[in-house]
């Protein structure tokens, strides 16, 4: 990580909580890069995806985002996040692990690509609410606009809004407290 | 679902608000200053000889504690609930007001004879004074923890802790208003007790709830 990537990182994130959508995509898919190299090389043995790490990392990151002092560095809020995040990955799955913060910017370094496979995200997706569950998939997986969400399920773009931050707020809730599918 | 798809999910969400955690922290700060006063005024309220107590030294040096702890809790539990932040300079401020406890109780222990210094130290309603530091700071800590539940600390038992100092310091600091022992191995002693009660409380309010 140079100073450049931050400042960058920095704007993207300022811009995107002033409400761009673009900088606010733009900042997610670098930040999931980074988290991702980040979590493999931390993550030696089994038992924790380094993709389930990158989703809930990016998932607190948006329902935290208030937490973020915008005249403050960005990265440094980045790498705690992804740190309690990966601690808390193994802590549920009954391991322990040291992680020494001085190689976190190292270990940023390199961005990455995702390997798919089955999702923690998809089973805490799956304790939602209907309502809740549809209009998330529909954003999400199907890729649907706010817009073309609100017709199809013949609701308000309101309606629709606040089933997706209801959907996702209680997706992060049930990562912070390990309630959702495998153990 | 792929990473790619919760991004679309998240990007879609970004004109959802929240307020930022530094006003939060100054709303609840002020929310938990109502409620502990609340609670002191509808209970015990201040010691009738409070003007003229206030004219002395060992009175004053109790609420000089008890504030410089809330502050410094204040700035420690603001650092902790921000992932990321630096905590090294608000964790030393915490060393001020043991410090200054300190130097009173040496002050005390010169200035008293020695005869005195077990009445001095049990005084007169410690049992008043356990019962109600908690009492009145439990209100606060409930808000506090809420507040960490709001914000994001990376170390939640250790931060709940903090948030039982910063409640026991706010709730002592009225409560000091109402006791009659003054003297500083009185307060050494048992408003230690009584705010380590709130902070066990808030050590274990951490782990339990401040979960995210």
């Amino acid at each position: 990580m140079t100073g450049k990537d931050e400042a960058e990182l920095s704007r993207l994130m300022r811009a995107a909580i002033a409400g761009d959508e673009k900088a606010y995509a733009d900042f997610l898919h670098r930040i999931a890069a980074l988290v991702r190299g980040f979590a493999r090389r931390k993550i030696v043995q089994g038992g924790v995806d380094p993709e389930d790490v990158v989703q809930e990392t990016l998932l607190a990151i948006h329902v935290k985002r208030h937490t973020w002092r915008q005249d403050a560095p960005v990265l440094p809020w980045v790498y705690a996040i992804a740190r309690f995040k990966l601690i808390d990955a193994f802590r549920r799955r009954g391991r322990r692990i040291e992680i020494d913060i001085d190689d976190i910017a190292e270990t940023f370094a390199e961005p990455e690509a995702e390997t798919v496979s089955d999702r923690d995200v998809n089973r805490a997706l799956d304790t939602l609410p209907p309502a809740q569950r549809s209009v998330v998939s529909a954003i999400s997986v199907e890729g649907r606009s706010i817009g073309e969400t609100a017709a199809k399920f013949g609701i308000s773009e309101t309606a629709v809004r606040v089933s997706l931050h209801r959907g996702l707020a209680a997706i992060a809730k049930r990562f912070g407290q390990g309630r959702f599918g495998r153990q | 679902m792929r990473t790619e798809d919760l991004i679309k999910a998240l990007d879609a969400d970004i004109s959802s608000k929240a307020m930022p955690l530094r006003p939060a922290w100054w709303l609840a700060a002020g929310a938990a200053l109502v409620i502990a006063a609340a609670v002191f005024w509808m209970t015990i309220g201040p010691r009738p000889d409070f003007m003229a107590a206030a004219h002395t030294m060992r009175f004053l040096s109790k609420f000089v504690f008890t504030i410089v702890l809330a502050i410094s809790a204040f700035a420690l539990i603001r650092a902790l609930s921000t992932p990321g932040a630096s905590t090294a300079r608000a964790v030393a401020w915490m060393a001020v007001a043991p410090l200054l406890v300190a130097v009173a109780v040496a002050l005390e222990l010169f200035m008293v004879p020695e005869v005195m210094w077990s009445t001095r130290m049990v005084g007169s309603n410690m049992m008043i004074c356990m019962g109600f530091i908690p009492l009145i700071g439990i209100g606060p800590l409930a808000i506090f923890l809420w507040m960490l539940r709001y914000g994001a600390p990376t170390r939640p038992v250790l931060a709940g802790a903090v948030a039982g100092l910063l409640a026991g310091g706010l709730a002592a600091t009225f409560y000091a208003a109402h006791c009659f022992d003054d003297s500083p191995l009185f307060v050494a002693t048992w408003y230690t007790i009584a705010i380590a009660v709130l902070a066990l409380l808030g050590a274990l309010g951490g782990r339990l709830f401040v979960r995210w």
